[in-house]
């Protein structure tokens, strides 16, 4: 139920994309998104998908992750292209049909279906960011690519270590909360029934023991890094130092390559 | 009367599909009568927990079937916490559900939401508390300010104040010091002796499983790999080490005994009875030494 749950899920596998330096991929999958919004024609949308589908195939990780990622966000992509369909008009064309206070144009339903393979294009490019990077490694890169903004003492390194710890206990806190929320099942709580009165009630039992315990652990983990002598980010060295390699070079001009002729078709073809 | 817990070709997988997915039971079948005394052991990750959260709907088999009373929890029009309130589940670590502001308040949790009323409850947690061995003066305090010990039994006696039909508890010695664990599985003891309770008790040691239970159930690998009175379980004893589960410290002694070439049985798995073992051995062997001293 709550393991459900797949913003951030790491999907483990030995793959180019896989191994490939996180920052290129981290700067790449924000290519990808301004690039999404440069191509607004099918052609381009489509050249984005297909190598969004490449990608996903080179990084053999099964379409139906793709599904996954996008159910949360489902509601919002059917909400905008409906709202698309009916309100957007063409001008002077014809009405594809009409029917009481609606009317479809042409119009409304290519920008319906292109807002929202963007969308989905969108979701499916930044979950296949996190499916082949593990939230530590991503962080990592987050602080490598961030780093000249400490010179405007921006505090990259604490606000890196406050992510990566964050995420590093979702997973406990999420096993956590299942337990708990088990053991007092087993005592006969009822969590999904009642008045909204009685469903907040019944939260109390989950909620006191799952902030007492990560208290202690944040108190634990605190004094683990004191007896370690951890003292903020000057002067740290790293245990994996991220490098580049000629694969990343490869793969970072295979990426500007296909990311310049996706962007391209904005203006090679602007009659679509 | 049917069994109070029968298992039918229970299969249990985790994260199906993904690439971690883990087969935790695959076709575990077994039944148990009421009022037994039932020990599951199995080294860590065989499925214990994972077999016992079934027990109470905690789980859904991915196939075959748990029949508690002979009725299947997850047939259509059943209700689950009819369930829940029939087999009482203590959970490993069970202090972490502890919540109220006092014990008596914690322990009064289950009951309360059985729709008890105040008088039933009150009577129940002052039961359930004597059972867990708990003062009266702990009860009005809260449970945050008590040692580790204490916490665990606050947790059981919130279970055992639901006065489930089978008791399910899951380590409940784990992380305690001996003197802890011995008090608290003698309770369980206690309480399985004056209730009739079913009690099925998971750990990992295999002295504790001897001492207290009347039939074990060994899982290896996801399956069970024996089910069967205490004694028969021991005489397998090699099978036992080859399982990765450690035997009890007498048995291993008698095991090499038995090894050496010396004419004993090895299913001896307490002090007593491996002295009356000896006593017997060394009786025979005497009187084998004197048929011979007789002969011309
Ligand atoms: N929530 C879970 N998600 C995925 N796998 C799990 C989960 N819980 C247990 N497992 C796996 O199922 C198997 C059995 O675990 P468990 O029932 O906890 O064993 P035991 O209690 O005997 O140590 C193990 O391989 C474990 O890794
Ligand atoms: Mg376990």
């Amino acid at each position: 139920m709550l393991r459900d749950i797949t913003i951030g899920q790491h999907f483990p596998g030995d793959s180019v994309l896989h191994r490939c330096d996180p920052r290129l991929k981290l700067l790449g999958t924000v290519g990808y998104i301004a690039v999404l919004f440069v191509a607004g024609n099918p052609l381009g949308i489509g050249l984005a998908l297909a190598f969004l589908a490449a990608l996903y195939a080179a990084a053999r990780i099964p379409y139906k992750m793709i599904l996954k990622s996008l159910k949360p966000i489902l509601p919002i992509i059917l909400f905008t292209s409906v709202l698309n369909l009916f309100f957007v008009s063409g001008q002077g064309q014809a009405p594809l049909f009409s029917w009481w206070v609606f009317t479809v144009y042409p119009q409304g339903v290519r920008y319906a279906v292109l807002l929202s393979l963007r969308v989905i294009a969108l979701i499916a490019g930044t979950s296949l960011l996190t499916y082949t990077t593990s939230p530590i490694v991503l962080t990592d890169a987050l602080e490598s690519v961030l780093r000249p903004l400490g010179r405007l003492h921006f505090p990259v390194h604490e606000l890196a270590m406050m992510m990566t710890i964050a995420l590093r206990f979702i997973p406990t806190l999420i096993e956590e909360t299942e337990k708990i929320m088990n053991a007092q099942k087993a005592r006969g709580a009822l969590l999904d029934t009642g008045t909204v009165l009685q469903r907040v009630k019944a939260l109390v039992p989950i909620l006191v023991p799952l902030f007492i315990s990560a208290f202690n652990r944040a108190s634990d983990l605190a004094v683990a890094m004191e007896c370690r002598c951890y003292r903020g980010g000057e002067g740290r060295t790293r245990l994996k130092v991220l490098r580049y390699t000629r694969t990343d070079a490869l793969c970072a001009a295979v990426l500007v390559l296909a990311l310049a002729a996706i962007a391209a078709t904005r203006w090679l073809v602007p009659g679509l | 009367m049917p069994d109070i817990i029968q298992i039918e070709h229970l299969r249990y997988v985790y994260n199906a599909g993904m690439p971690d997915e883990t087969v935790a039971l695959d076709d575990v079948s077994f039944t148990v009568g009421e009022g037994d005394f039932v020990g599951v052991i199995g080294a860590t990750g065989s499925g214990k927990s994972t077999l016992i959260a079934h027990l109470n709907g905690l789980n859904r088999p991915t196939s075959g079937r748990v029949l508690i009373d002979g009725r299947d929890m997850w047939q259509k029009g059943e209700d689950l916490r009819a369930f829940r309130f029939l087999v009482g589940l203590v959970m490993q670590y069970p202090e972490y559900q502890l919540f109220e502001e006092t014990c008596a308040a914690d322990i009064a949790y289950g009951p309360r939401n059985m729709g008890l009323s105040e008088a039933e409850v009150a009577a129940r947690v002052r039961e359930a508390a004597a059972f867990a061995g708990l003062d009266e003066a702990l009860l009005q305090r809260s449970p945050f300010e008590l040692s580790g010990g204490q916490k665990r039994r606050v947790a059981i006696a919130g279970v055992m104040a639901m006065r489930p039909r089978v008791l399910v508890l899951d380590e409940p010695a784990a992380g305690l010091d001996p003197e802890g664990r011995d008090t608290i599985l003698s309770q369980i003891r206690d309480y399985h002796q004056k209730t009739g309770t079913t009690v099925l008790l998971v750990s990992h040691s295999m002295e504790d499983i001897a001492k207290y239970a009347d039939r074990v159930l060994v899982l290896s690998s996801a399956r069970v790999a024996m089910y069967d009175t205490v004694e028969a379980v021991f005489d397998r004893a090699p099978e036992l080490l080859r399982l990765g589960l450690s035997v009890p410290q007498i048995t291993q002694v008698f095991l090499r005994l038995r090894e050496m070439g010396l004419d004993i049985t090895a299913d001896v798995y307490t002090v007593p009875y491996a002295v009356k073992t000896v006593q017997k051995a060394l009786a025979a062997k005497q009187q084998r030494k004197g048929g011979a001293a007789d002969a011309p």
